[in-house]
């Protein structure tokens, strides 16, 4: 048998000390949220807790839990929906059509994707007052729907696809939207994809736009229905700690099935949000 | 003149794709900002109405101690957090290698980027608790008394800090790796022929070959950390709860100033202000990098 070189063994060493630094929070969460506030508050602090799973059970007390996870998985569903139909629509004719003002609208495009979103917020959010959209899921999902990313994300996609095929399809009198259906979305499902994860757990962690338009807790998704809890129930820790995790699992749980796709989509186009 | 035909039937096809996200990003996005430009020039009343009242909010803006502090609270942050950069090269490199368990630290490297922001503070909150927080427990093992992290001025904006580079290290190390991986390996062949070691090879190939993806992710980075919000919201509070923190003032940042005036004291028309000034201060921020970017990066 080999014997690992002095150099990997260094190497490792520093890696595992890294990782561990970086998940010794995650493990802290976890420990915390299975001890009873009296345990959580002893020093020295204990790190194998008596296990208080009922943490779990009175997140469940404090906040509409099952409601706003409700919320939480409409909001990014129908925004994920919503941005991957409708940009790949205009990314399509932006990598493949060709019309008049084709390089002015997209130049307007970028621009909107360079303002810091702050700046969309106040007129937002006095269009959703008017249409009585405050305090509704609506509220929510409908500004989502339109993203400057996506089209700038799925149109580089579209353009280092190659013609081919699309050529074959115009010949034999396939319209624009045939070839967009059935040839353009399927060869750029990776694509797709990487902007729906992208799309999804930017959703799911939004917390600035919920809290603008949302202060009723059933309208509320996950992150902000958190945040309300702090300052609130300021000393109550382990049940804090449960809730967080809850919250954050499931987009946890998508990042590492879907962790190729993720890492490609960032990898690709350096940008998290 | 079929050709000709074609040629309309397909701009009016390209137009109908658009048209659905054109309409919306219009409304949502494009409208708005110009909308956001004139609220900065007016003053808003109680009820929500407002009038013109020229440059008012921003000499108001000016001589606003609270402004003051909220950018050199942000800048700093900004500032503090490009430490992530060499820390993510550094680590990039050890992982750019085949080896067991790549997958694995890449993974765990990258957990804290999507985990959800408002968790991610309720923990950091926890660890940093100045009675039963583990950092002062750990500290303590080591003799040393940690002060209370959050709640001392001193120590609130560093605090920040850490968990700011905690959660961006996985990122731009997913971004640095994808860099390395550009680099042609006849380089490091030819490098290794002439007698380099790791480390030579590391300071003369990749660190310059990699200066181009520096250069984007301290642009990404620096107009990320201009925007933080979510920890100070968590981390702080906002209003008059956050007020009675002794460190808010080091903790108030841009967009948290921007929240707390458009949606709690709805001074709608000053908080229109203060994010235009925060739109300058990005895009005077990303024209010199650009401009800088001569002196160090390399573009092969």
């Amino acid at each position: 048998m080999r014997r690992p070189s002095p150099s990997r063994v260094l190497l490792h060493t520093v890696l595992v000390a890294a990782s561990l630094a970086m998940v010794a929070p995650f493990l802290w969460q976890i420990v915390t949220s299975l001890k009873s506030l009296s345990e959580a508050t002893t020093v020295p602090p204990t790190l194998l807790p008596e296990g208080r799973w009922e943490n779990y059970g009175r997140v469940f007390d404090l906040l509409p839990f099952g409601t706003q996870f409700r919320n939480t998985v409409i909001v990014a569903l129908a925004r994920t929906a919503g941005q991957v139909l409708l940009c790949s629509l205009a990314a399509y004719a932006f990598a493949r059509l060709r019309f008049p003002g084709r390089g002015v609208l997209f130049g307007v495009l970028l621009s909107v994707l360079m303002v810091p979103p702050q700046l969309f917020i106040i007129p937002q959010y006095q269009i959703m007052s008017s249409l009585g959209w405050l305090n509704s899921l609506q509220a929510l999902i409908v500004p989502g729907l339109f993203s400057a990313f996506g089209v700038f994300l799925l149109r580089q996609f579209f353009l280092g696809l190659p013609l081919e095929l699309e050529e074959a399809a115009r010949l034999d009198g396939a319209g624009p939207v045939r070839i967009y259906w059935s040839i353009m979305l399927p060869l750029a499902r990776p694509g797709l994809l990487a902007l729906a994860v992208l799309v999804l757990i930017w959703s799911w962690n939004d917390l600035f736009w919920p809290l603008v338009v949302n202060s009723d807790p059933d309208t509320m998704p996950l992150s902000a229905g958190l945040a309300s809890l702090q300052g609130q129930f300021q000393t109550d820790y382990p049940v804090l700690m449960a809730g967080s995790l809850l919250a954050s699992l499931p987009v946890i749980a998508v990042f590492v099935f879907l962790q190729r796709q993720f890492i490609q989509g960032i990898a690709q186009t350096g940008i998290k949000g | 003149m079929t050709r000709r035909r074609d040629r309309i039937t397909e701009a009016l096809w390209a137009y109908a794709f658009i048209a659905p996200l054109a309409l919306g990003l219009g409304v949502f996005y494009l409208w708005p900002v110009l909308q956001t430009a004139y609220f900065s020039f007016t003053e808003w009343g109680a009820f929500g109405g407002h009038e013109w009242s020229g440059t008012d909010n921003y000499v108001r803006l000016a001589h606003d101690p609270e402004v003051g502090r909220a950018l050199v609270n942000t800048i700093s942050y900004t500032v503090l957090g490009l430490v992530s950069i060499p820390l993510a090269v550094v680590f990039a490199a050890l992982l750019n290698r085949r080896m067991r368990g790549v997958g694995v630290y890449r993974t765990l490297f990258f957990l804290p980027v999507v985990t959800m922001p408002v968790a991610v503070a309720m923990v950091w909150r926890w660890l940093y608790n100045g009675d039963y927080g583990l950092i002062n427990y750990v500290l303590s093992l080591a003799g040393i008394d940690g002060p209370n992290w959050i709640a001392d001025p001193t120590t609130a904006l560093f605090a920040l800090v850490v968990i700011g580079v905690w959660s961006s290290l996985g990122y731009n190390l997913i971004i640095f790796l994808a860099g390395m991986q550009a680099i042609p390996a006849e380089y490091y062949e030819a490098a290794a022929l002439d007698g380099a070691g790791p480390v030579r090879q590391f300071l003369r190939i990749t660190v310059p070959l990699l200066s181009p993806t520096a250069f984007f992710v301290s642009v990404v980075s620096v107009i990320g950390s201009l925007q933080l919000f979510d920890l100070v919201f968590v981390i702080a509070g906002s209003g008059a709860s956050a007020r009675a923190n002794p460190a808010y003032p080091r903790l108030q940042t841009v967009v948290a100033l921007f929240y707390d005036r458009a949606f709690v004291t709805n001074d709608r028309g000053y908080a229109a202000a203060v994010v235009m000034v925060l739109l300058l201060i990005i895009a005077a921020l990303t024209l010199t990098q650009f401009r800088l970017q001569r002196r160090w990066v390399h573009y092969a």
